[in-house]
């Protein structure tokens, strides 16, 4: 059943919800959750479903809040309300509102999906696009307890990355965090399975996908180890790779679906990992409305702390141990070589000048890395890579540097 | 700078990450009897349902042992149809092409040395091709007679033999013995070859989410737990009702019986969750402990002939289709004495339930397919409304639906609208499928990975399951000795002696 209201206000909203659940002879809200999508006429349709299929298994009120761009002075000066109710087969489990604000009803969003939150139950706010830079302090934000963002959706993920590092508050969550479920288990799988010490890491993805940088400063966060990005063909991430003192431990997926697991002296074993539909990532992040204190981490860890890529060819031979006070594998010296010249590189694509970060790179024209890594350290790091000289512990970690934001 | 070393706890695993779900380490899963109806409908589907939400470790194998000649792929493609045919989850290629690597056919009969032999350089040979370390879980879905078979054989080709730090598990199904000397007679056979934490025996309403939910209502909340006394509870029902009949397993079902079958286990383990006292923490052992302390109270009632009932379904009308008597179904003894259905009243003798009834009731051929915990409260001490304004009120109840339709009802007095005083039953309802996943697992899938992950929480342990028998061998005893079923027509909620039976302490059966 479907209502189609027009110019109208948040009270007229909901009793035309109490009038269509009549209609269709179900009065009783077994709603678990209010799910609040905030996105643009564009990318209504796919978020409207992927919470229509979410909804599947967490029942819920999904308030869809598309603000319409005005073209004229006219047009701004002028607010209006129009909604669009769905109750019964037409959205999933729960009910849906389509909320389109014009003019300056649009600044004011949170004044009209106040009144139409269930009574009681948990509120999520999910940003398909265009999320604030202070989740939590966006009025939106502020009503939920849980907010989603997407990094992936970013014009600049890593720069996102970064400002979700600085606002961070508890119950922020992003997606490209979710994304990384299945690696991350599957990681932690592969580490029970074999005794040894893990020296350091790689991550390799496709370029502009957070989710390599989430995955690999979870990586660095909890193993504690230089961990060093690459940039591939994707789809998505493609491969991660632990050196250990046992021989490399490597996970494997070129074609988004399907990945071979390499655990040293174990045969190769393949694994399902198949690249979810924004609905199960919604499923998931309605599964648990609690503080995700691990992405927390993994987030604070900061993306400047992360080693950029070097080609595939010179990877430091598996059985090294670790030298003590610095990064084993490449010397510093090296490494930010290469990330100022990639940084300078992503320069010219991109206008706002950017600090001389360590993004990832498109595989720079480094030369072969020595094996014998002597740790070059202190000295040579660059300003921004200071921590890939030794390690601290994560309560000895600076505070997250800042980025400079490019308004 | 100190690299986490791996031994011991896993640098990636973390108490607060709680999206990483729990998945079993390198092992395999052998299955007797694997061409079985079990097997197929449920053991098949839930490993790949498993393996579907990504829980089962990579390498994981499925061994197969059965008579039939089958290579590797028929075995392979056997498990693909059922999986087709039953899965809850969305059939996926890759995760098909994940866990058919780790299959495997083992033919053989019980008795073929030869063929365990065989099993054995299987198993040795997928520790070495897929990685499982020699971590096994045998899964004896066999009928009862060839259990101590099995055991012995495996223990003879030593399959059992646990070695450097890999583990060996035996999963058994229900029926646990027919009484409680043959219960322990097979739990020493077990037990010789398989330690007690290693044998997991299998009763399936506790894999499922409703019965987890029985601890979680009483335990988490605080508005139910005050009242779950005999100061408020007025009695007790349980009941596990099918509509079906015995279909063609009158050589198994003939002689063993509705009690038996599902009182001695099933609706027991309801019991024991819903009377025992808070465990000191959900833990295997707490929870052990208390459901023995709540069986080992149990009293039966004095005088069995009036508050236990057994009977028989008789031809009758069944939601629309004829069905025959269960005398005359093929394949029973025309002069049987097993009962289809069982009614009987227990009592729990400690200070939170001192008289307080328990009435635990199953039967086959019934009005429909349920079951449910019913707890019935007293009714209110005072009423200040005059009779004719509570004439329709009966007693408030929390009704715990088990299956299908899962969640849970609490029924209470409400005033029927208009300008006259009148007070009627009404009921709030919390139904699983409308707040929470659709596609919860499957018993079989939560009890299969916990076997797998060593977690003995939902498995009943020899002492619960000697205790149950310890209440149910006299009561089967005087049934021997007394008298014969009484007969149901089939589709009814069971024959007249059991309403009786309740209307002599002025209570009623809830029309589930």
């Amino acid at each position: 059943m479907k209502i189609d209201l027009t110019d109208i206000t948040a009270s007229k909203i909901n009793k035309a919800l109490v009038k269509a659940r009549r209609a269709i002879g179900t009065p009783a809200v077994g709603m678990v959750l209010t799910l609040v999508v905030v996105t643009d006429e564009e990318n209504a349709y796919d978020a409207l479903k992927a919470a229509g299929d979410a909804s599947r298994e967490h029942p819920s009120r999904t308030l869809v809040v598309i603000k319409r761009v005005s073209r004229t002075p006219r047009d701004r000066t002028q607010s209006r309300l129009d909604a669009e109710v769905r109750v019964g087969a037409d959205a999933g489990t729960g009910e849906t509102v389509v909320l389109r604000l014009y003019g300056e009803t649009a600044d004011h969003a949170d004044s009209v999906v106040l009144p139409l939150l269930l009574p009681d139950a948990p509120v999520v706010v999910w940003w398909s696009v265009g999320a604030p830079r202070d989740p939590a302090k966006d009025p939106l934000g502020a009503l939920g307890q849980r907010r989603v963002t997407d990094s992936y959706a970013a014009e600049k993920p890593v720069d996102e990355l970064r400002a979700r590092a600085e606002s961070y508050e508890p119950g922020d969550t992003d997606l490209a965090w979710t994304r990384i479920t299945p690696w991350r288990s599957m990681l932690a799988a592969a580490l029970d399975q074999v005794t040894c010490e893990v020296i350091s890491a790689e991550v390799w993805g496709e370029e502009f996908n957070p989710s390599v940088e989430l995955l690999a400063m979870w990586l660095a966060d909890r193993l504690r180890v230089h961990v060093r990005r690459g940039v591939s063909a994707g789809p998505g991430l493609t491969e991660v790779r632990l050196e250990t003192t046992g021989g490399p431990i490597t996970l494997h997926r070129p074609d988004g679906a399907m990945a071979t697991l390499a655990l040293p002296g174990q045969p190769d074993r393949a694994v399902a990992l198949k690249r979810r539909e924004t609905s199960e990532l919604i499923a998931e992040e309605l599964r648990r409305l609690d503080p995700d204190d691990t992405y927390a981490s993994a987030l604070r860890f900061g993306v400047d702390r992360l080693g950029g890529a070097r080609p595939a060819v010179s990877r430091v031979p598996a059985a090294r141990t670790p030298a003590t006070g610095g990064t084993p594998g490449l010397p510093d010296a090296v490494s930010s070589a290469a990330s100022s010249e990639a940084s300078a590189a992503l320069d010219r694509v991109s206008p706002p000048a950017l600090p001389p970060a360590a993004p990832p790179l498109s595989r720079p024209a480094t030369p072969p890395v020595p094996p014998s890594g002597s740790t070059s350290g202190n000295a040579s790091g660059d300003a921004s890579d200071d921590s890939d000289v030794s390690r601290p512990t994560p309560a000895q970690m600076p505070p997250v540097k800042k980025a400079e934001t490019p308004q | 700078m100190t690299p986490s070393p791996v031994t011991g706890a896993n640098p990636l695993r973390d108490a607060a990450d709680r999206r990483l779900p729990r998945i079993a380490g390198p092992s395999g899963l052998v299955i007797f009897g694997v061409t079985g109806d079990l097997s197929r409908k449920k053991l098949m589907p839930a490993v790949y349902d498993l393996a579907n939400r990504g829980l089962l470790p990579p390498g994981f194998s499925l061994v197969g042992f059965a008579r039939r000649e089958w290579e590797h792929e028929d075995f392979a493609q056997e498990v693909h149809d059922a999986v087709k045919e039953h899965a809850r989850t969305p059939f996926r290629e890759e995760v098909w092409q994940q866990l058919v690597q780790g299959m495997r056919f083992v033919q053989g009969t019980f008795d073929d040395d030869e063929a365990f032999e065989r099993l054995r350089s299987t198993i040795e040979e997928l520790d070495k091709a897929q990685g499982t370390g020699g971590n096994f879980a045998f899964y004896l879905s066999v009928p009862p007679k060839s259990f101590p078979v099995v055991i012995q054989q495996l223990k003879k080709h030593g399959l059992a033999d646990q070695t450097n730090g890999s583990w060996r598990r035996a999963v058994i199904e229900k029926p646990f013995g027919h009484d409680l000397a043959s219960a322990q007679e097979l739990n020493e056979i077990v037990h010789e070859v398989f330690a007690p934490d290693q044998v997991f025996r299998i009763d399936h309403y506790l894999g499922k989410e409703t019965v987890q939910n029985i601890l979680a209502l009483r335990f988490a909340n605080q508005m139910f737990e005050p009242i779950w006394n005999r100061s408020f509870v007025d009695h007790v029902q349980i009941t596990m009702a099918e509509d079906i009949g015995i279909g063609g397993r009158a050589g198994y079902y003939d002689g063993i019986g509705a009690a038996r079958d599902v009182i001695q286990n099933h609706l027991l383990q309801l019991m024991a969750l819903t009377a025992m006292e808070e465990p000191s923490s959900f833990d295997a052992d707490a929870l052990a402990a208390e459901k023995t302390k709540v069986l080992g109270a149990v009293k039966l009632p004095k005088d069995l002939g009036r508050d236990t009932v057994r009977a028989q379904y008789a031809a009758g009308w069944q939601g629309g289709e004829k069905a025959v008597g269960y005398l005359e179904e093929e394949g029973t003894d025309p002069d049987s004495k097993t009962d289809t259905y069982a009614a009987i009243k227990l009592e729990v003798d400690n200070r939170r339930w001192a008289g307080v009834p328990f009435y635990l009731r199953t039967g086959k051929r019934l009005g429909r397919r349920v079951t449910e915990i019913a707890v019935v409260f007293q009714r209110a001490p005072h009423s200040p409304f005059d009779t004719t304004a509570t004439e329709e009120l009966g007693q408030n109840a929390v009704v715990i639906r088990v299956q299908p339709d899962e969640g849970v009802t609490v029924r209470f007095g409400s005033k029927v609208p208009g300008t006259s005083m009148e007070i009627r039953d009404v009921s709030m309802d919390f139904a699983y499928g409308e707040s929470f996943t659709e596609s919860s697992p499957e018993a079989y899938e939560r009890l299969i990975l916990d076997v797998l992950l060593g977690d003995s929480n939902l498995f009943p342990r020899t002492e619960e399951v000697e205790l149950s028998w310890r209440i149910l061998d006299p009561i089967e005893q005087y049934w021997d000795k007394h008298g014969k079923p009484a007969q149901y027509p089939a589709g009814t909620w069971g024959p007249v002696e059991a309403d009786e039976m309740l209307q002599r302490n002025g209570r009623s059966w809830r029309r589930p």
